[in-house]
């Protein structure tokens, strides 16, 4: 058992180490370094800027140095918690990401929470009532939850809510409290306007894990076990969670990494459309301006949250499941 | 396959050997995967649905009345017209007509107010001249489905500028659907070539192929294929911008093909039928292409089905932020990019027609991904 958690957190910083590498080389791939954008937006401005000052620039920054140089410089820092200099914003990139990735993570945890808290009594539902009216408008919803993409669904409850109930949809605070210290009325008001991005977000998950409850529970309801715990008289609600939810549960409990991917890959661009004032539109704007530092942090950030979030999966999973304990022990 | 074998009472299906059971036994793997998709009305239903969408992506110059660009300043942010049979006075028209319209700017607010003109009526005609183009590359007519006379029609009204929101639908279709098949391509080749060879080779390459496919799922692919997109010069054509997002969503899009090639293959060394073709002296090529793949093709082509509205919307998704394609090319993401802030949605809710296109293109994708899914094994229960 503990040898198989140690080896999972082995892999677990090894993929971190790969992921890495991959933020680096992607913020190096562009053409052109902050050095160039920089004069390029100066020189829009009307400011004449020569070759020298460009390269003066790239030495300040350290821009000419090898790759391999700057990567471990890099990455030396963002283990000591300095994610470098964002150019862009001229303050430290973990200033920047700090006052806006907490609401990322609340964005992520309660779209999590809202997915599982409503998928599963809709799957084991539908499951138990198999091809009753109420299956039907859910498999249907559930078709449709996954066909469409989440800023589609952001764009048409942005349009519904400001024409049907004048609301200035998007955002998360209303305007009183946009500025103001948290406190508790702060936090009850940010909780009233979360519920839009988390609906866009949680609708494709909540369909496809919808979707797997109900065919696994299928599959197990009809097993010689339950029919053999029914004949032994136990109460039906009861034989149900008891038995095939629990080991329903096993594919979801697997896929809540993959779950928790999904969320992190689809919250920056619905949150570009709801204008959110999470780290989204910042990474997004980031990338456009090759402000590197601040993207590669994010990417990486992002990346740590998923790979964090799959262990923990994994980890469930193996609380969860008796017999891949064993098969580890053997 | 209970009722085709008719396997409920013994004496009943030796007697009762209807002409429907002996052609299930001698039918063909395809025609038994066909029968079995057939059952599946949804999956019907998707496939009609493609193929309209096929026949749009193939001659969008035919369906829209007008091109990409062609602009009507006098009806521009004008709403959809409605197709009537009934004018206002109650009476019947055999040929569908629309209205006219008066267009005036509001001298205080300065938007542009369309009003419909009940007075005048242009009637719908098939066939009608109008813009010069070339059917398939090769036959230059100017020949449009429809259209009306003294003016111009526009089934889902214009945008800002005034171009027809229907035509560009049309021709979005075609770029966005063909983004979707050359990426499925690719990612077949990619998945193909690398599952392949991992499930083929074993050892240590297998262990490398596997360790990357398993880092590429791991990490969140929409920032990975933004960043990717964003690294795009900017200064690219349209159609190098193409072939890079094309390529871009392969990449990606390849991992899970690769995965179940390899496992396909490694299940499928172990098999009879191969160690009977490897005793009977065929070569490594002959066993591969000849007994393996053919065995797990249906398989192979349930996935693709599957991976393709993931393509389209990843498409959509970057060409909405401004990253993928751009104009003056026209995608399902390019139109929805001029739907992106809510005050031009309040002016102009039509510009989300686009969405309905596409959210049918991927309903009719996993429709079809769900009956091919069954059909792919027909000899199961």
């Amino acid at each position: 058992m503990l040898r198989l958690i140690g080896e999972r957190l082995l892999s677990t910083v090894i993929l971190m180490a790969a992921v890495s590498v991959v933020a680096f080389i992607l913020i190096q791939l562009p053409p052109g370094d902050f050095a160039d954008s920089y004069a390029n937006k100066k020189a829009q401005g009307g400011v004449v800027i020569t070759l020298e000052e460009v390269d003066e620039i790239r030495n300040k920054l350290g821009l000419n140095r090898p790759l391999y140089i700057q990567y471990f410089d890099w990455i030396g820092g963002v283990l000591k918690g300095d994610f470098g200099f964002s150019w862009e914003f001229h303050r430290p990139v973990s200033d920047v990401i700090g006052e806006r990735l907490g609401l990322t993570l609340a964005l992520a945890f309660s779209t999590l929470i809202f997915t599982y808290l409503l998928a599963l009594p809709i799957g084991i539902y539908s499951a138990v009532r198999q091809y009753s009216i109420g299956d039907h408008v859910m498999t249907l919803l559930g078709y449709i939850g996954l066909a469409t993409p989440n800023f589609m669904l952001a764009l048409i409850l942005l349009y519904l809510g400001s024409e049907l109930f004048g609301l200035s949809a998007g955002g998360l605070f209303s305007p009183e409290y946009e500025e103001a210290a948290w406190s508790l009325a702060r936090f009850w008001d940010m909780l009233a306007h979360l519920w839009v991005p988390v609906v866009v977000l949680g609708t494709a998950g909540t369909a496809f894990q919808m979707r797997t409850m109900r065919a696994t529970l299928l599959d197990e309801v009809n097993k010689i076990y339950v029919i053999a715990a029914r004949a032994g008289g136990i109460s039906e609600f009861k034989l149900l969670m008891k038995y095939p939810v629990r080991m329903a549960l096993n594919p979801i409990v697997s896929t809540l990494g993959w779950e928790l991917t999904n969320i992190i890959s689809g919250a920056p661009i619905v949150a570009l459309v709801l204008s959110l004032p999470d780290t989204g539109p910042l990474f997004l704007q980031a990338l456009l301006n090759q402000d590197m530092y601040l993207a590669g942090a994010m990417i990486l950030i992002y990346c740590v949250l998923v790979v964090i979030g799959t262990m923990v999966s994994d980890l469930l999973l193996l609380w969860l499941d008796p017999r891949i304990r064993l098969e580890g022990a053997r | 396959m209970g009722d085709t074998t008719g396997s409920t009472g013994i004496i009943g299906t030796v007697v009762n050997a209807t002409p429907r059971t002996r052609s299930y036994e001698v039918a063909t793997h395809w025609q038994l995967m066909w029968w079995k998709f057939r059952r599946h009305h949804m999956a019907i239903v998707g496939l009609s649905l493609l193929g309209v969408f096929l026949v749009i992506a193939l001659i969008p110059e035919f369906l829209a009345p007008y091109g990409t660009h062609t602009r009507d300043t006098s009806y521009a942010q004008g709403p959809p017209m409605g197709i009537h049979f009934f004018d206002s006075t109650g009476t019947f028209h055999a040929r569908p007509f629309v209205y006219g319209w008066k267009s005036e700017r509001d001298p205080v607010t300065l938007r542009r107010n369309t009003t419909v003109d009940e007075s005048k009526i242009h009637p719908l005609r098939w066939f009608v001249t109008g813009e010069p183009y070339k059917l398939f590359k090769l036959f230059a007519t100017d020949i449009h489905l429809f259209g009306i006379e003294g003016g111009k029609v526009h089934l889902f009204g214009t945008d800002q500028i005034g171009r027809d929101v229907f035509s560009r639908i049309m021709y979005a279709t075609r770029t966005s659907l063909s983004i979707g098949f050359i990426g499925v391509i690719f990612a077949f080749v990619l998945g193909l070539t690398f599952g392949g060879i991992s499930g083929y080779v074993g050892g240590m390459v297998d262990l490398l192929i596997m360790r990357v496919v398993e880092f590429i799922r791991s990490i969140p692919t929409l920032p990975l294929w933004l960043a990717l997109a964003a690294a795009l010069p900017r200064d690219w054509s349209a159609t190098q911008v193409y072939i890079a997002v094309t390529v871009i969503l392969a990449m990606i899009g390849w991992t899970h093909l690769a995965r179940r090639v390899r496992g396909k293959l490694l299940a499928l060394r172990e098999e009879d039928f191969v160690l009977a073709a490897r005793l009977s002296g065929c070569s490594h090529v002959r066993i591969i292409s000849r007994h393996m793949l053919p065995s797990f093709m249906s398989y192979l082509i349930v996935d693709l089905t599957i991976s393709f509205p993931y393509i389209i919307l990843a498409e959509t998704a970057l060409s909405f932020l401004g990253l993928g394609m751009r104009e003056p090319a026209v995608s399902w993401g390019v139109l929805l990019f001029s739907a992106q802030n809510v005050r031009s949605l309040v002016l102009m809710p039509w510009l989300l027609i686009p969405c309905l296109f596409v959210i049918v293109a991927v309903l009719a994708f996993n429709f079809v991904g769900d009956g091919a899914r069954d059909a792919a094994d027909p000899y199961a229960k």
